[in-house]
C-alpha cells in the first residue's frame, strides 16, 4: 500500500464509515428477511413502505422490525461504549460493563423480583436501569480520586469489586427464591426479541445522549492515548474528558443492559475490528466501532433464529458463540494492540 | 529571591529582570509536590526569551517537578507561574497549549502509531472540534518533520524506530504545536551520546527559530555545551544560575552534587568541561 497522503486520509476514513453503513443496511435487511419463515426482500420493503396486509407483513412489522431496531440500538451503543472504555482505560480487554454497570442492573432486577415480587417487563427495564445508575454513581463517588493521575485502572478494579459484591446479593436472591430464579435465568441471557417497547422508548433518549457524548469524546480520547501529560500539553481538559467518557459509557452500557440484559463480547470485539480500519484516531474509531457493533449484534441475532430450528438462540448466547472465535482469530493473527 | 544564592558573583542577572521586559516564563515563589511530599520549596525563576535554559541538579532535587509545574502539569501549592505575564492557572487548556508545550520524560504512544500520526497530533490545540484537517495543518506538520529530520520516517511506526529517532519524532510534535515556549523533560534520557547530541542539536535549532527552550539534563558536560543559562537546583530550591562557564565549577559540584571533580575550560572552545575524580 502506498503511504497515504494526509489530505486523502480523512476522506478514506469517511469512505470506511460509508462502507460500514452499507454493510449495516444489508444486515438490517437480512434481519427483517430471515427467521423461521423466510420473507423475500421485496415483500419486506413492501411491508415497511407500502400498506400491505398479509401474514408476512405482520411478521415483519410487529415482530422483526422491533427486535431489529433494538438490536441496532444495542449494537451501536455497545460498540461505541467499548471503544470509549478501551480508550480511557488504555486496556485492550476492557468492555463497557467494566464499571459494574451490568452487575448493578442485574442487582436491580433481582431486588425488584425478590423484594417487591414484581416482574412486569417494563418494571424490569426500569429496575435494571436504576440498578445500573446506582452502581455507576457509587463507583463514581468511590473512584473520584482515581480520576486524577494515570490511575483510571483503579476505577476498573473498583468496578470489578463492586460487581462481585452486588453479584453475591443477586445470587443469594436467586438461590432463595424460585420466582427470582425464573426471571433471572432468562434476564441473564441477553436478548433483543420481545422487548417491552414502551419501556425501551423511555430509555432511548438516554442511549442517544450517551452516543452523542461518546462521539464528542473522540478527539480528547485520541490525545489521551499519548498519556495524560502529553494530552494536557496538547490542550486537552483531561478531567472533563474523563467525566464525559465515563458518563457516556455508563449511559450506553446501562441502557442496553436494562433493555436487553447483558450482551457480552460486542463491546470487546467491535473496537478491535474498527481499529484495524480506522487507525489510532478515536474520532474515527468511535463511530466505526458503533457501526461494527450494530452489524455484529444484528448478524448474531439473525443467525440465532435459524441455527437451531425450531427453537431460537438468544443474541447473548450467539455473541459468545460467534464472538469468542472472532476474538481468538484477531489475537492470533495480530497481537492485541497495547493502547 | 532570598534563597537564590548566586555562587558566582560575576553572573549577570537575567536580562528580563534588568530591562523590566516581561519574561516569557516565570516562577514566583513556587512550592509544589506530590501529596504530602513537598518537593519545590519556594522557587523563583525568570526564563529569558530566545535562550536555552537548562535545569541541572542531583536526583530528587525537583528538576522535573519544576518543569512540570512550569508547564502546568502540576498545580503549585504556593506561589504561581506566569507565561508572558499571564498566570498559567487562569489560562484555558487550549490557549496554554498554543503558547507553551511540554514534552514529558519518556512519553509512550499507542502501538503501530506512525510518525506522521504523532506529529499531526501537535496541531490539536489549533484545530476547532468541528474540523478535521486544514491544508495549513498538513503543511505545518510536514515542515515540523522536515526541520527535525524525521520526514523520511513519516510512515514508519514509532515502535520500529531507534530511541533517538523516536525522540526527534516527539519533538517534531511539539514543533508542530508552534509554541513560543518549549519545555523538554530529560530529552536525552536512554540515548547514547551520538543520539543525545542529535537531539540537542535539534534544541539549538528550536532556539534559532526564536523559541524559548527550558530543558532538564543530567549530563553536566552536555548542559555546559548546549545551554545559554544553567539553573542549578538542590533540595527543591535554586542554588545558582547563570551562564554555564560562570556556574559550573568545582565548588558548586562539591556543594550541590557532593562530587569531587576537575572543571576546566575546554582547550578548543573554552566551555567548562567536567571530569569527576571521586566523591567529596
Amino acid at each position: 500500500m502506498s503511504p497515504p497522503d494526509v489530505r486523502r486520509r480523512a476522506p478514506r476514513q469517511a469512505l470506511l464509515l460509508v462502507v460500514l453503513a452499507a454493510v449495516l443496511a444489508a444486515a438490517l435487511l437480512l434481519s427483517l428477511m430471515i427467521g423461521s419463515r423466510a420473507i423475500p426482500a421485496g415483500d419486506v420493503l413492501a411491508a415497511l413502505f407500502a400498506d400491505v396486509d398479509s401474514d408476512d407483513a405482520t411478521v415483519v412489522t410487529s415482530q422483526r422490525l422491533p427486535r431489529t431496531l433494538v438490536a441496532l440500538a444495542a449494537g451501536l451503543a455497545l460498540g461505541a461504549g467499548g471503544a470509549l472504555m478501551q480508550g480511557h482505560t488504555r486496556n485492550p480487554l476492557a468492555d463497557p460493563g467494566l464499571f459494574g454497570v451490568n452487575a448493578g442492573a442485574a442487582f436491580g432486577v433481582a431486588v425488584l423480583v425478590f423484594v417487591l415480587g414484581v416482574q412486569a417487563p417494563a418494571a424490569i427495564v426500569l429496575a435494571a436501569l436504576l440498578g445500573a445508575g446506582v452502581a455507576a454513581t457509587l463507583l463514581f463517588v468511590l473512584g473520584l480520586g482515581a480520576l486524577r493521575g494515570d490511575a483510571l485502572v483503579m476505577l476498573a478494579v473498583l468496578g470489578t469489586t463492586l460487581a462481585a459484591f452486588l453479584g453475591a446479593f443477586t445470587q443469594g436472591f436467586v438461590l432463595l427464591d424460585r420466582q427470582t430464579l425464573d426471571v433471572m435465568r432468562f434476564w441473564d441471557v441477553g436478548s433483543v426479541a420481545g422487548r417491552d417497547l414502551s419501556a425501551t422508548a423511555l430509555v432511548l433518549p438516554l442511549a442517544v445522549a450517551g452516543l452523542v457524548l461518546a462521539l464528542l469524546n473522540g478527539g480528547a480520547l485520541s490525545s489521551l492515548g499519548l498519556g495524560e501529560d502529553v494530552a494536557r500539553s496538547l490542550g486537552t481538559g483531561v478531567l472533563r474528558a474523563r467525566v464525559v467518557g465515563i458518563v457516556a459509557v455508563t449511559l450506553l452500557a446501562g441502557t442496553t443492559t436494562a433493555v436487553c440484559g447483558p450482551i457480552g463480547f460486542v463491546g470487546l470485539v467491535a473496537p478491535h475490528v474498527a481499529r484495524r480500519f480506522a487507525g489510532h484516531d478515536y474520532r474515527w474509531i468511535v463511530p466505526a466501532s458503533a457501526l461494527v457493533g450494530a452489524v455484529v449484534v444484528l448478524v448474531a441475532d439473525t443467525l440465532g433464529r435459524v441455527i437451531a430450528p425450531p427453537g431460537e438462540l438468544q443474541v447473548g448466547i450467539m455473541m459468545a458463540l460467534v464472538g469468542a472465535p472472532v476474538l481468538l482469530v484477531i489475537t492470533r493473527r495480530r497481537r492485541l494492540v497495547a493502547l | 529571591m532570598a534563597d537564590t544564592a548566586r555562587l558566582d558573583t560575576g553572573a549577570p542577572a537575567a536580562p528580563g529582570a534588568v530591562t523590566g521586559e516581561l519574561p516569557p516564563l516565570r516562577a514566583v515563589g513556587v512550592h509544589a509536590g506530590y501529596g504530602d511530599r513537598a518537593v519545590l520549596q519556594g522557587v523563583d525563576l525568570a526564563v529569558t526569551a530566545g535562550r536555552i535554559t537548562t535545569v541541572v541538579g542531583p536526583n530528587g532535587c525537583g528538576k522535573s517537578t519544576l518543569l512540570r509545574t512550569l508547564g502546568r502539569l502540576l498545580t503549585p501549592t504556593g506561589g504561581h507561574v506566569e507565561l508572558g505575564g499571564d498566570r498559567v492557572a487562569g489560562l484555558r487548556p487550549r490557549e496554554l497549549a498554543r503558547r507553551l508545550s511540554i514534552l514529558p520524560q519518556s512519553p509512550v504512544a499507542p502501538d503501530g502509531m506512525t510518525v506522521r500520526d504523532l506529529v499531526e497530533r501537535g496541531r490539536h490545540p489549533h484545530r476547532p472540534w468541528y474540523r478535521q484537517w486544514s491544508p495549513e495543518d498538513v503543511r505545518i506538520a510536514k515542515e515540523a518533520m522536515e526541520s527535525t529530520g524525521v520526514a523520511d520516517l513519516a510512515d514508519r511506526a514509532l515502535d520500529e524506530l531507534s530511541g533517538g529517532q523516536r525522540q526527534r519524532a516527539w519533538i517534531a510534535m511539539t514543533v508542530a504545536q508552534q509554541t513560543d515556549v518549549v519545555l523538554l523533560d530529560e530529552p536525552t534520557t536512554h540515548l547514547d551520546l551520538a543520539h543525545a547530541v542529535d537531539v540537542l542539536d535539534l534544541v539549538v535549532r528550536l532556539r534559532a527559530e526564536g523559541r524559548t527552550v527550558v530543558t532538564v539534563l543530567h549530563d553536566l558536560g552536555l548542559a555546559a555545551r548546549y545551554s545559554d543559562w544553567v539553573v542549578v537546583m538542590k533540595d527543591g530550591r535554586v542554588r545558582a544560575e547563570g551562564p554555564p562557564a560562570d556556574v559550573l565549577d568545582a565548588t558548586m559540584l562539591a556543594d550541590v552534587f557532593g562530587l569531587d571533580a576537575h572543571v576546566f575550560p575546554d582547550p578548543y572552545d573554552a566551555l567548562p568541561t567536567v571530569v569527576p575524580t571521586g566523591h567529596a
